[in-house]
């Protein structure tokens, strides 16, 4: 959801105004004429301050409405939050440990939450390291919280030795502390994490994926300066000088593709002979497989509707090879391809493809020479002496045009292509099978992955279709 | 089939540093200069000049795009569905869910098909030997089919060549290919096995080579989480789309790194985008619960796909073959079915019994699949009941 700048990090928006309600609940049951009468507990052989005892609190619920008993931390239970312990005495937080200095450091680093949550155990955010020993956080998220304490590391590496400094005082002030302030500081540690935990019903961080957002709201704020602006405006400059078009031609032109490849589309209005996924029957995949002796109409009229059509089914471009290699402009293509090897290969091969394009097509006297304008002609070698994956970008366009201009239209009218239209076959419908307990038995198809060796099917068989991989 | 236009850069030497880039050109006291993108980056980040201010540069900003938005309303003279009117309307369709896989652990988060039209990877959020992260929210099958793209938390893209030897580890074999600075939240190939096209949280996209893993190009300009990408199917194949969490979709030229076109008219983030077949316009998939189409050439949105009675946010969309059906996926555990050229809506899908993270048309058009956080995958296809 859209991100709200405003929110303080590590609080979920939902929490807030439970959070004010609570306050002023607690702050009422503190009023010394109204509120719950507080004493100190006993618990074996330590004191502990203003503790509540149920039944006082719930009969001062009558003018503390609101009163949840998870805002009340048991002394006793640890962690348990249901119920209302009625006899055993609560210790009650004071809203100003609410957030103590220490909790800062952690809600700014959110990615400490998950873990502690997860692990059930209170971890310590600031400078030790956890004790891998006994506070392993449970199995899935190690790495990811291993990964989030260094990143933590990282930040605060530059006061790492103040962070020491401090931690150390704070545990030698711990140490020395009384056993009821420990006893106490610890449940107020644990109803933190309670208290910060998301509300009942929404979905937990692990449920709900990394949030989105939140952290580059600030980005989003710092980037408003000036560079912003400017790229902006330059931005908006350079649209101004874009040709349009006017929405009627646009909305035009959708309207004749549905309707030339409505035909084509299995979904509008079916396939034939059937739906492999309807009848289980593989033969409109064998029919319409990549390389097969006799294309079916459907595929042969495709062709016919673009070049690039043509060229992207592989059957469409062989026949188109071979009409060109008739009329003896087959290095047109061939160009083309090398030129679409080199844009899309890897980026160790550039240099040795492009030498290899140029001796084969462009040097004066080349084998395959193709003819490019001489100002095409002229760019293209100035930018060889520099070679990168789009060098040859202008060249291979001029080629495209002239294919696509030239010799496309004369192809569509060629016997070859006129043969192939009447050859192929339309096709029957296959019966649908009345009785389902007559289905063919599924076979799952052998992997592409595989094709290269020769490898018995049964090897990679899994269910038909599926391929889950986690 | 109409011509498309074609976007030509210009290679050369750059007035300011002499390095051959591909150029830009940048205006210096009303003089054009040609710039590479580093110098113009440069010169961009050089401060403020005598006679602006940040507020003089926001009003110039603001006034630029006011215009821009005059412009493009000028050649705005009908709307879809007026044209629309003289097509004929799609019959009753019944889609029923072919084959229901079961298998993962926990909530699937996304899936491709691979070009045989059979066979699907998808991830999930389950903890898997091979995964180093928990979420893994994007995978892509390669183009041949022999290898897979996938990431996630662990803000890196990985491939892994795919192999049915028993005794053989898949994660030994695996490629760290993409490093950002967040997550990962979408990878595509492109037209080759050697090159991924990937999108992060930290509002990033980039091209990578997949077998030095360096990268050949990045896009910046989003100003928020990046949540989305598709390739243009064009002839020229050297754009492509992106959505992110700053509620604009942009177009890029893959080889200069520049943002081509943007629109900015979702209300909530663009979960999904998608082109339409022939390459002319795009659809994308927002939290704000309506899909919107744009078109490319006319430069602005010409279609909204809406109604009140959906107020969940679609997590993904995509065209069936033809382009007249728009199949989306929303977070009520529904799909929803389109009708592209009048706006309304064909047909409602249940089944799921939680939200549908993801949904892919196969290639052929044959069927599409749609994931889901209830751990399962659904191939469904349609007969359509015709109107006579």
């Amino acid at each position: 959801m859209a991100a709200d700048p405003a929110r303080p990090p590590g609080r979920p928006r939902a929490q807030m105004p439970h959070l004010r309600k609570m306050e002023r609940v607690v702050v009422s049951m503190q009023d010394p004429d109204q509120g719950v009468k507080m004493r100190s507990q006993r618990l074996l052989v330590t004191v502990i301050p203003h503790a509540v005892t149920g039944e006082a609190a719930g009969a001062g619920g009558a003018c503390a409405p609101g009163l949840h008993p998870t805002s009340v931390s048991p002394v006793q239970a640890a962690t348990s939050c249901s119920g209302w312990p009625r006899s055993s005495a609560s210790r009650r937080r004071r809203p100003c440990t609410w957030a103590p200095s220490w909790c800062c450091m952690a809600t700014s680093t959110r990615c400490a939450t998950p873990a502690a949550w997860c692990s059930g155990q209170m971890r310590r955010p600031t400078g030790s390291r956890p004790r891998t020993s006994g506070q392993v956080p449970c199995g899935r998220l190690r790495s990811w919280t291993m990964e989030c304490y260094d990143r933590l590391h990282k930040k605060i590496s530059h006061v790492w030795d103040l962070v020491l400094m401090q931690a150390r005082e704070q545990l030698r002030a711990a140490k020395q502390r009384r056993k009821g302030d420990r006893l106490v500081i610890a449940f107020q540690e644990q109803t933190y994490w309670l208290v910060n935990r998301p509300p009942p019903g929404a979905p937990s961080v692990l449920e709900q994926g990394p949030e989105r957002g939140s952290r580059t709201a600030s980005h989003v704020h710092m980037t408003k300066s000036a560079d912003f602006y400017k790229r902006e405006i330059e931005y908006c400059r350079r649209a101004l000088g874009r040709t349009r078009v006017k929405s009627s031609v646009c909305l035009e032109a959708y309207l004749s593709f549905c309707d030339q490849h409505g035909p084509h589309d299995p979904l509008v209005l079916g396939c034939l002979p059937s739906n492999p996924w309807i009848s289980d029957d593989d033969a409109y995949w064998v029919m319409n497989a990549p390389t097969v002796a006799a294309p079916t109409k459907l595929r042969v009229e495709r062709w016919g509707f673009s070049f690039k059509e043509l060229l992207e089914d592989p059957m469409g471009r062989a026949h188109f090879m071979d009409f060109l290699g008739k009329e003896f402009s087959g290095e047109n293509l061939s160009f083309w391809e090398a030129c679409e090897e080199l844009r899309y290969g890897a980026q160790a091969q550039v240099p040795t493809l492009v030498d290899a394009v140029y001796q084969q097509f462009l040097a004066p006297g080349a084998a395959r020479w193709v003819n490019i304008d001489s100002r095409t002609m002229e760019r293209t070698l100035e930018g060889l002496r520099q070679p990168h994956r789009y060098v040859l970008d202008d060249a291979q366009l001029h080629i495209y045009m002239l294919m696509k201009k030239d010799s496309y239209p004369r192809f569509l009218k060629s016997d070859i292509y006129r043969g192939l239209l009447a050859e192929a076959g339309i096709l029957l419908e296959t019966k649908r099978r009345v009785f389902p307990f007559t289905r063919r038995p599924r076979r799952s198809s052998p992997s592409p992955a595989l094709l290269p060796t020769p490898v018995e099917p049964t090897a990679a068989s899994g269910p038909a279709g599926g391929d889950g991989v986690a | 089939m109409c011509d498309q236009t074609f976007l030509v850069n210009v290679f050369g030497s750059c007035d300011k540093c002499f390095k051959q880039r591909a150029l830009r050109p940048v205006f210096k006291k009303s003089q054009q200069l040609s710039y590479c993108s580093t110098c113009a980056e440069i010169m961009a980040t050089e401060g403020l000049h005598e006679n602006e201010t940040l507020a003089s540069l926001k009003s110039e900003a603001e006034s630029l795009k006011g215009k821009l938005e005059e412009e493009r309303a000028k050649l705005h003279d009908v709307e879809l569905h007026q044209v629309a009117e003289r097509v004929e309307a799609l019959g009753q369709f019944v889609m029923k869910t072919r084959r229901t896989l079961k298998g993962h652990g926990n909530k699937v988060l996304c899936m491709d098909w691979c070009k045989d039209k059979r066979r699907i990877v998808s991830s999930s959020q389950e903890h898997a030997v091979t995964m180093p992260c928990t979420w893994v929210m994007a995978c892509a099958y390669a183009p041949s089919g022999c290898a897979i793209a996938c990431g996630g938390l662990d803000n890196k893209c990985s491939v892994y060549p795919l192999t049915f030897d028993k005794n053989e580890n898949m994660a030994a074999k695996k490629k760290s290919v993409a490093m950002h600075t967040n997550y990962l939240s979408a990878c595509s190939f492109t037209n080759s096995d050697m090159q991924i096209l990937t999108a992060s949280g930290d509002g990033t996209c980039a091209l990578w080579d997949v077998e030095s893993g360096q990268l050949l190009q990045s896009f910046h300009g989003h100003g928020a989480d990046v949540l989305c990408l598709d390739l243009a199917p064009s002839e020229t194949g050297n754009t492509f789309v992106s959505g992110g969490c700053d509620k604009k979709a942009m177009v890029w030229d893959m080889r200069s790194g520049q943002c081509v076109q943007a629109f900015e008219t979702h209300e909530s983030d663009i979960n999904s985008v998608r082109y339409y077949p022939s390459g002319d316009a795009f659809a994308s998939g927002s939290d704000d619960a309506t899909c919107r189409l744009y078109d490319l050439r006319a430069d602005r949105e010409v279609a909204i796909y809406s109604k009140e009675s959906i107020i969940f946010g679609a997590s993904s969309v995509d065209f069936s073959l033809s382009g007249r059906l728009l199949f989306a996926g929303y977070n009520d555990y529904t799909i929803n079915v389109w009708d592209v050229l009048k706006g309304s809506r064909v047909s409602i899908l249940f089944g799921h019994e939680n939200r549908v993270s993801t949904l892919r048309v196969s290639p052929d058009g044959t069927a599409f699949c749609s994931g889901s956080w209830d751990h399962t995958l659904r191939v469904r296809d349609a007969f359509l009941f015709s109107c006579v």
